[in-house]
């Protein structure tokens, strides 16, 4: 056997990522160069008479222009919400609303193909994420809650459950499709009608819903979509007829939300923020692990709200686990989105990738150990190589600041108390990972963890049945499941 | 010295534990890539040149086993510049038979020794088989571990049984088959692996392909993370060889990506990895044959031996 020290093995990766270009066909994708509000059934043009674009982060190219929406568009759509919650919607038997929805899913899955590839355009996600992940849960959802809808009276037993009236919903950009269903779907079930704002960076798989919407023949008014920046969203927030505000997004914007709605009988949910600790003690079955913080933090290019973007591994394992990771981000295509052999995608917009780098900088000016890959990036349009930082302490800006970026830190912890605390160590509390073999101390940490969803030896797996939202800063109410329902509903 | 070895033995009772789901997760990552053109082609060359071409059975003759050892050599003469394949494996009864049909192609044999696929013989029995195999001119023998022991937690057995074989091969090289179908969950195969590669396997092996389930990219997967932990705690290189079930091209490739992405291009050639198989040759085939002329032919075009 050959003496070699431990510290110059090394495996070499460069060929795990060659493979000849496979991607997905652009031209299955129909993108019109311009798109208008879709309010009461119609498509029709914005009050200022104004359009932005909206372009392919991995490219910069534009790909349409979309209707910049103004206070008079806000005003025109509640207005059709209202009048079609009034005239059809509010008492439309359950049985009858299913029906619409139902339609909706299955339109979204024949179109699947279609929308995963605007998806994947507009938002700069791998294919493979939009293909897998997006499309079908999108679909999933509007079956999901299709079905609740003329079984109410069950979801809520001996108690009368009503709708709100309109709900004014804001959708941010890492997931525009997917979102979008998570509001849409359990407010029409519950017999709402809906404004809603998808991000204006990725506003087009919304503006495709609506065409499907348009097509499934919903009645004029039950389901508005505006597009705009963040103006539109205010004045849809402070819109006096507006029943209901449900926004994801940032939580600095949750705030000023929370601030505007605040003295109006308006109900909210808010879906903010994250900066989840994923956990790995010394017992756990460490290469799934490995890969589990992987899928964690590199999933939809970081862009994820419950990332797990905090990593804690037990200092007795913790050399075994750095290096795996390591190897493992060697092996991660970062390129094309449309190229069904990618693993990371485009970072969604300039803005955020100036974010990112500038906590790059900000780690490394801390004295964190900053490694990426050595994978080499497209010239145009906007990157970021996977990255992690190893020396890094609870008092380090990148290990309390959400990044929303392919970029983990990584703490050693030594005890179960101690990670605890520190896993608990911050303003957020959306979601969390723990990896051990042993079942008694998963329910020992998810009784402890103060995060709304604790993934046990596996993480960011979504189900429509399954309810999500954060503590803390990380917002209020639940969306999924039978929770998801309670929050578009009076009880009485 | 062999005091000292024992004592820097790890407890094989305490091998990492692999975790069901993540694993099957991963593989299906795996199975999500797309491999086309050149990529392919390359894929289906190196898969050719990674079989050990098997015929393993009863019925076995010498007419037989010369057949199968000109298909080694000449897979499909008609495609100019296709590689060999690796091996032919064969019984050891075979092996003098199969040596004087390869030669000088640089075809190696492999033979299955150890009371293969049972293993269920007395210790010296298995090692005379290998001897018998090795002076009959084996490159590499295939041996089997003992189930039975090692399912009863007698990872000394095991361990001693395989160290023994090693010593029996001499320059041969040794092939340990875990029989992954019997041993049924991946922490055993986990454990069965660490233990064969710290007794001196060359490389280890997933199934006799006599025991359904054979090979599966899940149980590749955790023996190829096994190699990695191996290969970064003592520098040493051992070899992989999924055997049983890998029947169609794309699989194969799949099997490629997922070495790629665990070990590495260093692992990419067929000392460091090979598909026991009979009819994967004629499938990769095909599949060449398609990429080349653009249709497929009927499975009339490709010889069967």
């Amino acid at each position: 056997m050959a003496k070699t020290k431990n510290n110059t093995i090394k495996l070499k990766f460069d060929s795990a990522r060659k493979f000849a270009p496979a991607p997905e066909s652009r031209s299955a994708a129909k993108i019109n160069a311009r798109y208008d509000h879709f309010i009461n059934g119609k498509f029709e043009k914005p009050q200022s008479k104004k359009y932005f674009s909206t372009i392919n982060p991995a490219t910069e190219e534009k790909l349409s222009e979309v209707a910049d929406g103004n206070a008079a568009d806000v005003v025109k759509a509640v207005k059709a919400a209202r009048t079609a919650y009034d005239k059809y919607w509010k008492n439309m038997k359950g049985s009858e609303r299913a029906k619409y929805i139902y339609r909706i899913a299955r339109m979204v899955q024949e179109r699947a193909r279609e929308l995963a590839i605007i998806e994947s355009l507009d938002g700069g996600k791998p294919i493979r994420e939009s293909r897998d992940f997006d499309v079908p849960t999108a679909a999933n959802h509007f079956f999901y809650y299709a079905g609740w809808a003329d079984k109410l009276e069950y979801a809520f037993p001996n108690r009368k459950a009503s709708p709100l009236g309109v709900a004014g919903q804001i959708i941010p950009w890492n997931f525009p499709l997917l979102m979008a269903a998570w509001k849409i779907a359990p407010a029409l079930a519950t017999g709402n009608t809906v404004v809603l704002k998808p991000a204006e960076s990725t506003p087009l798989t919304a503006l495709k819903l609506a065409e499907i919407i348009q097509e499934a023949d919903l009645p004029p008014g039950v389901v508005n979509i505006l597009t705009g920046a963040g103006a539109t969203g205010a004045a849809l927030v402070n819109h006096p007829g507006v029943d209901k505000i449900a926004f994801t997004g940032s939580t600095n914007v949750g705030k000023i939300i929370q601030n505007a709605i605040a003295g109006t009988p308006k109900k909210a949910t808010l879906e903010l923020g994250g900066k989840a600790a994923n956990i790995i003690f010394e017992d756990a079955a460490i290469n799934q692990a490995v890969e589990g913080v992987i899928n964690g933090i590199f999933f939809n290019q970081g862009h994820v709200c419950c990332a797990g973007s905090r990593l804690y591994v037990q200092e007795s394992v913790y050399k075994t686990v750095v290096q795996k990771l390591k190897d493992r981000l060697e092996t991660l295509i970062v390129g094309d989105p449309l190229d069904k052999n990618t693993d990371i995608g485009a970072i969604n917009s300039k803005e955020q990738l100036n974010i990112i780098n500038n906590y790059l900088k900000i780690g490394q000016k801390e004295g964190a150990a900053m490694h990426q890959s050595s994978v080499a990036l497209p010239s145009k349009g906007f990157w970021c190589r996977p990255t992690i930082f190893t020396n890094v302490a609870q008092s380090n800006r990148i290990a309390q600041e959400e990044i929303f970026g392919p970029v983990l830190a990584i703490q050693s912890f030594r005890t179960d108390d101690e990670v605890i605390d520190k896993a608990n160590n911050t303003p957020y509390g959306l979601s969390a990972g723990v990896w051990t073999d042993k079942g008694s101390k998963i329910f020992n940490l998810t009784t402890k963890l103060r995060a709304g969803v604790v993934w046990a030896n596996t993480f960011n797996k979504f189900d429509p049945s399954s309810p999500f939202g954060g503590y803390k800063e990380s917002g209020y109410g639940r969306e999924g499941g039978l929770h998801g329902l309670s929050a578009y509903v009076r009880i009485v | 010295m062999a005091e000292k070895q024992l004592t820097n033995l790890p407890d094989f009772s305490l091998s990492p534990h692999i975790d069901q789901v993540g694993v099957e997760e991963r593989v299906s990552r795996v199975t999500k890539r797309s491999i086309k053109k050149e990529t392919k082609l390359n894929g289906l060359l190196l898969t050719l040149n990674m079989i050990d071409l098997t015929t393993l059975e009863g019925k076995d003759t010498d007419g037989k086993v010369q057949q199968m050892c000109y298909k080694a050599k000449h897979l499909h003469d008609i495609y100019e510049g296709l590689p060999t394949v690796a091996a032919v494996c064969v019984y050891p009864s075979m092996v003098r038979i199969a040596k004087k049909a390869v030669e000088g192609s640089g075809v190696k044999v492999a033979a299955v020794a150890t009371a293969f696929p049972s293993g269920q013989a007395p210790g010296d029995v298995k090692i005379r088989d290998t001897k018998f195999a090795v002076n009959e001119g084996a490159d590499e023998i295939d041996m089997v571990i003992s189930r039975g022991k090692f399912l009863q937690g007698e990872y000394n057995f095991v361990f001693d049984e395989i160290a023994a074989v090693k010593e029996a091969c001499g320059e041969a090289r040794l092939k340990v088959i875990l029989e992954t179908g019997e041993l049924v969950t991946y922490d055993k195969v986990r454990r069965a692996s660490d233990i064969a590669m710290y007794a001196g396997a060359d490389f280890i092996k997933t199934s006799t392909g006599k025991i359904s389930p054979a090979a599966t990219l899940p149980v590749t997967l955790v023996m190829l993370e096994a190699i990695r932990d191996f290969y970064y705690k003592t520098g040493k290189r051992i070899a992989m060889k999924p055997a049983g079930g890998i029947s169609k091209s794309k699989l194969a490739l799949h099997y490629l990506v997922l070495l790629n992405e665990i070990l590495g291009e260093e692992w990419m050639n067929n000392q460091w990895f090979r598909f026991g198989a009979s009819s994967l040759a004629n499938d990769v085939l095909m599949q060449i044959m398609k990429e080349k002329t653009g249709v497929y032919q009927s499975a009339n075009y490709f010889s069967i031996d």
